[in-house]
């Protein structure tokens, strides 16, 4: 469901081209507004949806989905830590969802600068970054005796 | 030097008369560049559709009184604070080029219209109120040009950089540094400079106003209806956004 902009809500503010992973929001040279050049390009990842401040950007619905004449509304409420989407179908249904944006509190993670650096040993190893502490266990499994770590 | 009225040193070798016709047609190209605007977007006949449907939508009908009201928030939120913006340094900018030309263009228009002439004394607060103005609106407007604007801090395009968007705010920049030279250099006795600074004047105002119909100026009328109209539905619930959430009704509903 790629994106588009409401361009009289659009305060071209520049949050969505930041933002854009896909690099597809860009300001339009007549309006100065944000705009979706390529919906083809767009990965879904809603990023500008959630990011806008001024709520001005939209999902597209597929047709399997919702038929024409939905709408897709999203409200991000960082203090209150969810998320709402609002899904109104064109017969006037409509579906509220209400999810956490994320399960730990804001600013609980630490920053990578923080950590220390891998020590040689680490860089021999095949484990990731912070591996197996992150992940909570003692050890990766390996196969016994047949892989040597 | 801040004392004089520009437009009074310049009647004796233009009449005042025709400051004023100029002024009248600019205002009259302003009217009806919205006019046209408006008619060739189509942009009052959506406005309207759209207001219509959502208020048949609406669950919670206003009355008078809460339209009212709502009015004033809008006037006094979004028109006189410049509410829309969310960023604080676009927010300042907006409002000194906004409080900056209301001052600028209304000193302007006293100074032509009732002290048109050097024997019509001129209060010395109008000279100041419109070199005062002009400098609101060059602060503003170079902040927001050179390092606030989106092309610029956003797409990372150069600064001089010219798009059809940036037409009401290089004329109106221009216009407000013309005049403000012009004013100095006439004060200051250089007569070619000041004629020079004239010229560039008198044709930043035309492109700033005869241009509305391919610039942004008409935002000042659209955009508070479009933000009266935001404030309308989310208060009579016709708005598609989903509501303020509790924090503790997470799922589906």
């Amino acid at each position: 469901m790629p994106t588009f902009v409401y361009m009289t809500r659009c305060d071209g503010c520049g949050e969505c081209v930041d933002i854009c992973p896909s690099d597809i929001m860009h300001i339009d040279p007549t309006y100065r507004r944000a705009y979706n050049i390529e919906p083809n390009f767009c990965w879904e990842c809603y990023s500008c949806v959630k990011a806008c401040p001024q709520h001005a950007i939209d999902v597209r619905g597929y047709a399997d989905f919702a038929p024409l004449g939905h709408s897709v509304r999203v409200r991000r409420e960082e203090e209150k830590n969810t998320i709402s989407w609002k899904v109104t179908f064109r017969d006037g249904r409509e579906k509220n969802f209400v999810s956490p944006i994320r399960t730990t509190p804001w600013g609980s993670i630490e920053d990578p600068k923080d950590f220390p650096g891998p020590t040689p040993e680490q860089f021999a190893t095949q484990e990731l970054w912070q591996e197996p502490d992150a992940l909570h266990i003692d050890a990766l499994p390996t196969l016994a005796g047949k892989v040597k770590v | 030097m801040f004392t004089i009225n520009p437009f009074a040193e310049i009647s004796a070798t233009v009449s005042p008369d025709i400051m004023q016709w100029y002024i009248i047609v600019m205002a009259l190209f302003v009217a009806g560049g919205t006019l046209f605007d408006m008619i060739h977007k189509k942009s009052a006949k959506y406005f309207f559709r759209d207001w219509g449907r959502k208020r048949a939508k609406a669950k919670t009908p206003l009355g008078g009184g809460g339209m009212a009201s709502l009015a004033i928030k809008t006037a006094v939120v979004d028109v006189l604070a410049s509410g829309e913006f969310c960023k604080v340094p676009r927010r300042i900018a907006h409002l000194l080029t906004f409080y900056g030309f209301i001052g600028y263009l209304v000193a302007t228009v006293m100074m032509v219209f009732q002290y048109a002439t050097p024997d019509m004394a001129t209060p010395a607060w109008l000279p100041q109120l419109w070199y005062l103005g002009a400098a609101m609106v060059m602060f503003g407007g170079y902040w927001f040009w050179f390092f606030i604007r989106v092309d610029v801090a956003k797409e990372e395009n150069s600064p001089f950089r010219l798009i059809r968007a940036d037409l009401f705010v290089v004329s109106l920049l221009l216009s407000v540094t013309f005049g403000f030279l012009w004013g100095l250099t006439q004060a200051s006795g250089s007569a070619d400079w000041s004629t020079f600074f004239l010229a560039l004047y008198v044709l930043a105002n035309t492109v700033l106003f005869v241009g509305v119909p391919w610039s942004k100026f008409s935002h000042m009328f659209y955009k508070p209806a479009a933000a009266f109209e935001k404030k309308v539905e989310e208060a009579d619930g016709s708005t598609k956004m989903p509501p303020p959430s509790d924090g503790s009704n997470l799922g589906a509903h």
